[in-house]
């Protein structure tokens, strides 16, 4: 039955291509290191039969696989790819992608024809300039600009396309962005030399306007390559988090969906260890759930039938059945989505620094331009060259260094990020990071790990511990496998029988060991006090017991996080969903004093507007559905990737891996990227400062046009890069967290 | 002056050509997979 559902799951995934009869499947491939890998995938699925065609793409971790066999089984694929020891998921968001690979494909072409058509054209103008101070003819310095003409203005059409887009689609609504000021500089300067070349004029600046076009397009590829990079591995992560579920059939048969394909009144049998897919009712059985990332609490709640239940909590108690309800049914999941929709609605945008750099630059500019012209004019020069120097001036301040200031930084800041394992939802998010002054964190499955942990592992003797751990291999219940991780390497026993719901046993050594609940294995309950908090498991083995406390615990990095935090000049609070009792001892850990529990969603929210009527910045970390408006109403927002979609969808960023560390990356990064972005729009004030007074006095010559603007957008890009010299925050240099687990 | 006649096409001609082989290598997605194109040689079992 799995088999057959699978395929119809898939094969709204598949793409036929017509023309070749090739039917193609794109799979997300995790594990994937070394050119060994690559060969190993790739021809492993050319012997599969079926199969025509496998290519797997190294920098995106994509494997497409092709084949005209019509009753091939895609699954097939993902098997053979399981078998080897990698996980491989469909993706779904092929089309996206595409855009982005067209976009990508659409810059690098206007790029190289750029780039072409710079080279050609200094080749000339190098000539013209040195023939300028010998002994050039004038028929041969006109030959050389019309040569320079008929190269640059179709590649200025077509390469600069991107600016002239952009910058009429924001005229056209009244706005200004550095493209306006950029696109008008390209066509004044190809303009004037067009007419300066049929007058026989010395100068010509069809050089400028072109290495201006190329210069810029360098740094427009460069971010788009980035943002598609990480667009790309967050599609991944997408493709692996999918859930499925075990749909009912009217006929009970048990059929596996995916959980994006539930409706409302479906029945859905969950089993023990897996996450509820959608909203729902009990219709039979009782079980405990961990509902931590629905609203942060972190003890179990027993559930019976007629209780609500919400996507995302899991199981960990025995199998029940559900009845899919619509998700306005129910009173929490409805406040959730009110006080979204009014903190999305009333959210001011941010003003990017480029942005407001362009509406001061542009006025400045073509004043400065106009006044010159009048000037000239006043002091009784003739109007050609008057005209001559006022668009002098408007091209040697066209803004190719103040363009690229800030692009330049993000790009270097964004590859960093995403070596660290942290990616960005908003672009202007860097900005909004560096101003941060106040931490707000979330307390379960933000600080603590997203999974519950052994909590007691110091107070068990070590071979009992090994023997339980070795033993809760043997089941997939989620509270056995956080035991089973303290397994080192052992083999699980090999005759082992399970009865659901209660517990799982074995004989070691002749005698009969047990793991389960407390009266499955004969265990008295008296010492465990913390129950309440945490979950028990009981084991037992002859004559030797243990009581397993398991609940949440710190991320390993969690104090030295705070810590970091705190020498950063920040402030830091804790708002949890969870009683006092639970979070008292956090808070006491990580030394933080600033706490408050059991908020509802609400709260949360009226907290952190209270800080921001208080004047202050506050950077809001949290993974719960709970904290979804949080994270929309703060000033910036992260997310760890184990958080609810509904949470991630609303952060500004999302960080991988079982470490906090990059909380206090992120905003020690985003300082210093903020730092380099002030630094090189002054190094563009001062350039301009240098090189106006120049062109208002009619000195500027197109050499020295050359010259300054090339060397201008050098120096910038050269001073972005530095951001790649600052020292991490504990000096350890940045782990591949991409290829961490995450799940 | 007149090797113009020949140096300047010449120039131009050789230019074109690096933008036409660029376009070509674009067109034939040779600029997908930069990271796996540079591993992939060192697998000799690939024939």
């Amino acid at each position: 039955m799995k088999a057959a559902t699978e395929t119809t799951e898939l094969s709204s995934l598949i793409r036929r291509d017509r023309t070749t009869g090739m039917t193609t499947i794109e799979l997300a491939v995790e594990g994937v290191m070394c050119a060994g890998c690559i060969t190993r995938i790739e021809s492993a699925l050319k012997r599969t039969p079926g199969v025509e065609d496998a290519r797997l793409n190294f920098t995106t971790k994509r494997l497409t696989v092709g084949w005209r066999d019509r009753d091939f089984q895609p699954s097939i694929a993902i098997d053979t790819v399981e078998k080897l020891g990698y996980r491989a998921r469909p993706m779904r968001q092929a089309e996206a992608d595409n855009g982005d690979r067209a976009t990508s494909r659409y810059l690098l072409r206007c790029l190289g024809v750029a780039g072409f058509a710079a080279m050609n054209i200094m080749l000339l103008s190098v000539s013209v300039w040195s023939g300028n101070v010998t002994d050039i003819t004038p028929e041969t310095r006109d030959l050389f600009h019309w040569l320079s003409a008929l190269i640059a203005l179709p590649a200025a059409a077509y390469a600069g396309r991107p600016f002239f887009q952009s910058a009429w689609s924001v005229l056209r609504n009244g706005h200004v962005n550095m493209d306006v000021p950029i696109s008008l500089g390209i066509i004044l300067a190809l303009g004037m030399s067009l007419v300066e070349t049929a007058n026989h004029a010395e100068h010509a600046y069809f050089d400028s306007a072109i290495m201006l076009i190329f210069f810029l397009l360098c740094g427009r590829f460069a971010d788009h390559t980035l943002r598609r990079k990480t667009r790309s591995v967050a599609e991944n992560l997408a493709a692996f988090k999918a859930e499925t579920a075990h749909r009912i059939s009217v006929d009970n048969e048990i059929v596996l969906v995916p959980a994006s394909a539930l409706r409302p009144g479906d029945r859905v049998l969950v089993k023990p260890g897996e996450r509820i897919p959608a909203d729902g009712r009990v219709v039979s059985g009782s079980s405990s759930i961990d509902e931590s990332i629905v609203t942060g609490e972190s003890a179990p709640r027993s559930i019976g039938t007629d209780d609500n239940v919400y996507a995302g909590s899991l199981n960990i108690g025995a199998a029940i059945t559900l009845k899919i309800t619509r998700q306005t049914e129910d009173s929490f999941v409805a406040e959730v989505d009110r006080l979204l929709h009014r903190a999305v609605t009333s959210k001011s945008r941010y003003v990017r620094l480029a942005d407001r750099a362009a509406r001061l630059y542009a006025p400045i500019v073509h004043a400065a331009s106009a006044l010159t012209l009048v000037g000239w004019l006043a002091a009784g020069a003739p109007v050609h060259d008057a005209i001559i120097v006022a668009i002098s001036v408007l091209i040697i301040t066209c803004p190719c260094a103040l363009a690229l200031a800030v692009p330049a930084v993000q790009v270097v800041a964004a590859n960093r990020f995403f070596r660290s394992g942290i990616f960005l939802n908003a672009g202007d998010a860097i900005e909004r990071f560096a101003d941060v002054d106040t931490v707000v964190f979330d307390k379960t499955g933000t600080l603590t790990l997203p999974e519950p942990q052994l909590i007691n592992a110091e107070g068990i003797a070590p071979d009992t511990l090994e023997q339980a751990a070795r033993l809760a291999l043997s089941t997939k219940h989620p509270l056995a496998a956080s035991l089973a991780r303290h397994a080192s390497g052992s083999l699980p026993f090999d005759d082992v029988s399970e009865e659901p719901g209660r517990g799982i046993r074995t004989t070691i050594g002749g005698v009969e060991a047990r793991l389960g609940s407390l009266d499955f294995c004969g265990v008295d309950p008296g010492r465990a006090s913390e129950a309440g908090v945490s979950s028990l498991l009981a084991f037992k083995c002859g004559d030797r017991s243990a009581i397993f406390l398991i609940g949440q615990s710190l991320r390993p990095d969690a104090a030295a996080t705070v810590n970091a935090l705190r020498r950063l000049g920040l402030h830091v609070k804790i708002l949890s969903g969870d009683r006092a009792e639970a979070i008292t001892p956090v808070a006491d850990r990580l030394g933080v004093s600033d706490w408050q529990g059991s908020l509802k969603p609400g709260d949360k929210v009226a907290v952190l507007e209270s800080l921001k009527r208080g004047g202050r910045r506050v950077l809001m970390v949290g993974d719960g559905i709970n904290d979804a408006a949080a994270l929309a109403t703060a000033w910036v927002s992260l997310s760890p990737i184990s958080a609810s979609d509904l949470s991630q969808a609303q952060a500004d960023g999302v960080f991988l891996g079982e470490s906090l560390r990059p909380v206090a990356e992120t905003v020690a990064t985003s300082r210093a990227a903020r730092a380099l972005m002030h630094q090189n729009l002054w190094l563009a004030a001062i350039y301009n400062a240098l090189a106006v007074p120049l062109a208002i006095a009619g000195l500027v010559t197109p050499l020295i046009a050359a010259a300054a603007m090339s060397g201008s957008s050098i120096i910038v890009t050269l001073n972005a890069l530095r951001l790649g010299l600052f020292r991490q925050i504990d000096g350890k240099p940045a782990a591949s967290a991409i290829e961490a687990k995450t799940a | 002056m007149n090797v113009l006649i020949y140096l300047l096409p010449m120039a131009l001609g050789l230019g074109l050509t690096g933008l036409v082989a660029f376009i070509w290598s674009l067109k034939s997605n040779q600029y997908d997979d930069m990271d796996g194109a540079a591993l992939r040689p060192l697998s000799d079992d690939d024939l």
